[in-house]
C-alpha cells in the first residue's frame, strides 16, 4: 500500500458531518445578514427610480420652477446651486483639511496631533443642524442676509473632518522609503511633503475630496438657515441660493401633486449625484491600493 | 597595517596641519591618502538604548569601505549617522563626532541639507520616486533642494552614464521612475545620488533586493565609482565585502570589533569574533 492510498483510506472523522453542517449554517447566516443590509439600499434606490423617473426629463434638469398650477418647470437652479455650494465648501475646506491631514500623518508634536485628531472626530459627529446654527450666527445674523457664502461655509465645516482624516490615512500609506530617499537628497521636510509625498498620495487625497463633496452635496439641515433656498438662478455669493435638498424638502411637504412628482425626481438627481461621487472616490482608492 | 598610516585631520580645526604618516606599501597606489570622513567615539541611541557604542574609524578618500556584521549590529545606524539620517527617526540621538573634511557634521558649520548633498545615499530597496519620470528622478537632488543644475541634460546623461544605466534608458527618459526593473531602479537611485556630485556615497545593503546578475552589475559599478567618490557600503554578504572593498569594519552588537584593510580582515583577523563571523560560525 503506497502513501497515497493510505491517505485515501483513512477513515472519515465522525465529526465531519457536524462540521459541514455548522459551516453551512454560518454561511447562510452571513449571506442573510448581507441581504438584510442591502435591502434598505435597494428599496430606497428602487423607489426613487420608479417614482422619480416619470418626472425626469431634460426640461426638468435645466429650467427654473414654474408657479403652482402651471405644468413643467424644473430644478436647474437647484442643481447649479448645489454644485456652487459644494464647490464653495471645498474651496474653504480643502486648504485647511489637506494640510491638517498631512500634519496628522507626520507624527510630529504627537500631543497637538492627538488633540486635532480628536477635534476632527468630534466635529464629524456634530449634528449637521448644529453646524447650520453655527454658520447662521457667524455669517447670517451679522449681515442680516441669508447667503450662498454662509451655506458654503456650513458645508465646509461638515467636509473638513472627512478631508483631514482621509488625507491622513492616504499620506500614511506612502512608503517611508520615499520620504527617506528625498530627505537623503537634502530636501527640506516641506518640499518632501509637497513634491514627493502628496503627489504619491494624490489619488487618495482626491478621493477624500470627492467623498467630502458628495457628503456636502447631500446635506439639508445646514443649508436651511444659511443658503435658505431660492426660486431663481443665482450666482451671487451674498444672495440666498437654491439647493437640491432644500427643493426636495420644500416640494415634498407641499400640498401639490405636481410638486410631489418633482420632489421624487429631485431625489433621484440628488442620489445620482451623491452616488456618483462615492463611486468615483471608491474607484480612485481601490486603484491606489492595488 | 595600522590606522595611523591614514592622514587624519586634527579634529575640529580644519585649517590645522594634517598628521602625515608614510603609508605602507599596500596603500601607495594613489598615495598619499587622506581620510574623507572620520568617525570619533560615535554612540547612537534609539531612546535610551545605545545601538552603536563608541565607534571610531576613518573613511579613506576615494576608496570603498565595507561595513559588515550580523543583523542588528548597528551597521545601518552607523552609516545613517554619516549623513544625519539617523536623526529623522523620532527619539534618536547621537554623541561623539563625525568629521567631513575636518568639519564636524553635527556642528554649526554644516546644516543637514548641505551635508546630505555632499554625502549621498543609496538604500536597501530601490526607491525611485514613482510620480517622477526617469529624468526627473535623476534631477530630484536638485529640484528637491530648490536648485537648478547648470545644464540639466548634461547632468542627466552624465549621472546615468556613471551609473551604467544611460544606454538602457536614454530612449525613455520620460517614462515613470517606477517602470524600471529592480536592478535598473537601483542604478537609477545611484544616478540620482550621483547627480548632485557628492563627495561620499553611502550604500546601505544596495544589492540585498537584487538578483545575482543585477548585483554583479552594481558591484562592477562600485569599483568604477571608487576612483572618483568615497564609498561606504553596508553589506551582510561577506563575499561582496571582500570583492568590492579596500577597507572593512566589522561591527558586532554595537561595537566596532575590528577595522583594517579588507585583505587583512579576511585572511588574518585579529579578533576571534571576526574570525567566527567571517568563517560563518554565527550571524
Amino acid at each position: 500500500m503506497d502513501a497515497l492510498e493510505a491517505v485515501r483510506l483513512r477513515p472519515v472523522s465522525p465529526r465531519l458531518g457536524r462540521r459541514r453542517f455548522a459551516d453551512r449554517v454560518f454561511r447562510a447566516a452571513v449571506f442573510g445578514a448581507v441581504i438584510v443590509v442591502l435591502m434598505p439600499l435597494a428599496a430606497i434606490l428602487g423607489t426613487i427610480v420608479v417614482r422619480g423617473a416619470p418626472a425626469l426629463n431634460w426640461d426638468f434638469l435645466t429650467s427654473l420652477p414654474k408657479p403652482v398650477g402651471e405644468t413643467g418647470g424644473g430644478v436647474g437652479h437647484a442643481i447649479l446651486g448645489t454644485l456652487i455650494l459644494a464647490l464653495g465648501g471645498l474651496l474653504m475646506a480643502v486648504p485647511v483639511g489637506v494640510p491638517a491631514g498631512v500634519f496628522l500623518a507626520s507624527d510630529r508634536m504627537p500631543r497637538l496631533a492627538g488633540a486635532i485628531r480628536m477635534c476632527a472626530d468630534v466635529l464629524a459627529g456634530v449634528p449637521s443642524i448644529v453646524v447650520g446654527m453655527f454658520a447662521y450666527t457667524l455669517l447670517v445674523l451679522p449681515f442680516k442676509q441669508f447667503s450662498a457664502l454662509a451655506g458654503a461655509f456650513a458645508l465646509s465645516v461638515i467636509m473638513l473632518p472627512t478631508i483631514a482624516r482621509t488625507t491622513e490615512e492616504v499620506v500614511r500609506l506612502v512608503p517611508s522609503t520615499l520620504t527617506e530617499a528625498a530627505l537623503a537628497l537634502g530636501a527640506p521636510r516641506w518640499r518632501v511633503m509637497l513634491k514627493v509625498v502628496l503627489p504619491s498620495a494624490g489619488k487618495g487625497v482626491a478621493a477624500g475630496i470627492i467623498a467630502a463633496f458628495s457628503r456636502g452635496a447631500g446635506e439639508t439641515a445646514p443649508l436651511m438657515f444659511t443658503a435658505f433656498g431660492s426660486q431663481f438662478l443665482s450666482f451671487s455669493p451674498l444672495q440666498p441660493i437654491a439647493a437640491l435638498p432644500l427643493v426636495l424638502f420644500n416640494y415634498a411637504v407641499s400640498p401639490y401633486d405636481d410638486w410631489h412628482a418633482q420632489a421624487w425626481a429631485a431625489a433621484l438627481v440628488l442620489a445620482a449625484l451623491v452616488l456618483a461621487g462615492n463611486v468615483i472616490a471608491r474607484f480612485a482608492t481601490a486603484r491606489r491600493s492595488s | 597595517m595600522s590606522l595611523a598610516s591614514i592622514l587624519v585631520p586634527v579634529p575640529g580645526r580644519s585649517d590645522a596641519p594634517r598628521q602625515v604618516v608614510t603609508p605602507p606599501p599596500a596603500m601607495t597606489k594613489d598615495a598619499p591618502r587622506t581620510a574623507k570622513m572620520v568617525i570619533e567615539s560615535l554612540t547612537a541611541y534609539y531612546g535610551s538604548h545605545a545601538v552603536l557604542r563608541n565607534v571610531s574609524l576613518p573613511v579613506v578618500e576615494r576608496t570603498v569601505t565595507a561595513v559588515i556584521g550580523p543583523s542588528g549590529c548597528g551597521k545601518s545606524t552607523m552609516v545613517r549617522c554619516l549623513n544625519r539620517m539617523h536623526e529623522i527617526i523620532p527619539g534618536t540621538s547621537v554623541s561623539g563626532r563625525v568629521l567631513l573634511d575636518g568639519l564636524d557634521v553635527y556642528g554649526r558649520h554644516l546644516d543637514p541639507i548641505e551635508l546630505r548633498r555632499r554625502v549621498g545615499m543609496v538604500f536597501q530597496k530601490p526607491n525611485p520616486f514613482p510620480t517622477m519620470s526617469v529624468r526627473d528622478n535623476v534631477l530630484a537632488g536638485w529640484s528637491l533642494t530648490g536648485t537648478k543644475p547648470p545644464n540639466a541634460d548634461d547632468v542627466v546623461e552624465n549621472a546615468l552614464r556613471r551609473a551604467a544605466l544611460w544606454d538602457e534608458v536614454k530612449d525613455r527618459l520620460k517614462a515613470p521612475g517606477g517602470s524600471l526593473s529592480g536592478g535598473q531602479a537601483q542604478r537609477l537611485c545611484i544616478a540620482r545620488a550621483l547627480a548632485v556630485q557628492p563627495d561620499v556615497l553611502l550604500m546601505d545593503e544596495p544589492c540585498s533586493a537584487l538578483d545575482p546578475i543585477a548585483t554583479a552589475r552594481i558591484e562592477e559599478l562600485i569599483h568604477e565609482l571608487a576612483s572618483t567618490v568615497t564609498i561606504v557600503i553596508v553589506t551582510h554578504n561577506m563575499q561582496q565585502a571582500a570583492r568590492v572593498s579596500e577597507f572593512t569594519a566589522f561591527l558586532y552588537m554595537g561595537d566596532l570589533v575590528e577595522f583594517g584593510d579588507t585583505a587583512g580582515i579576511f585572511t588574518r583577523p585579529s579578533d576571534p569574533r571576526t574570525e567566527d563571523y567571517i568563517t560563518g560560525r554565527f550571524g
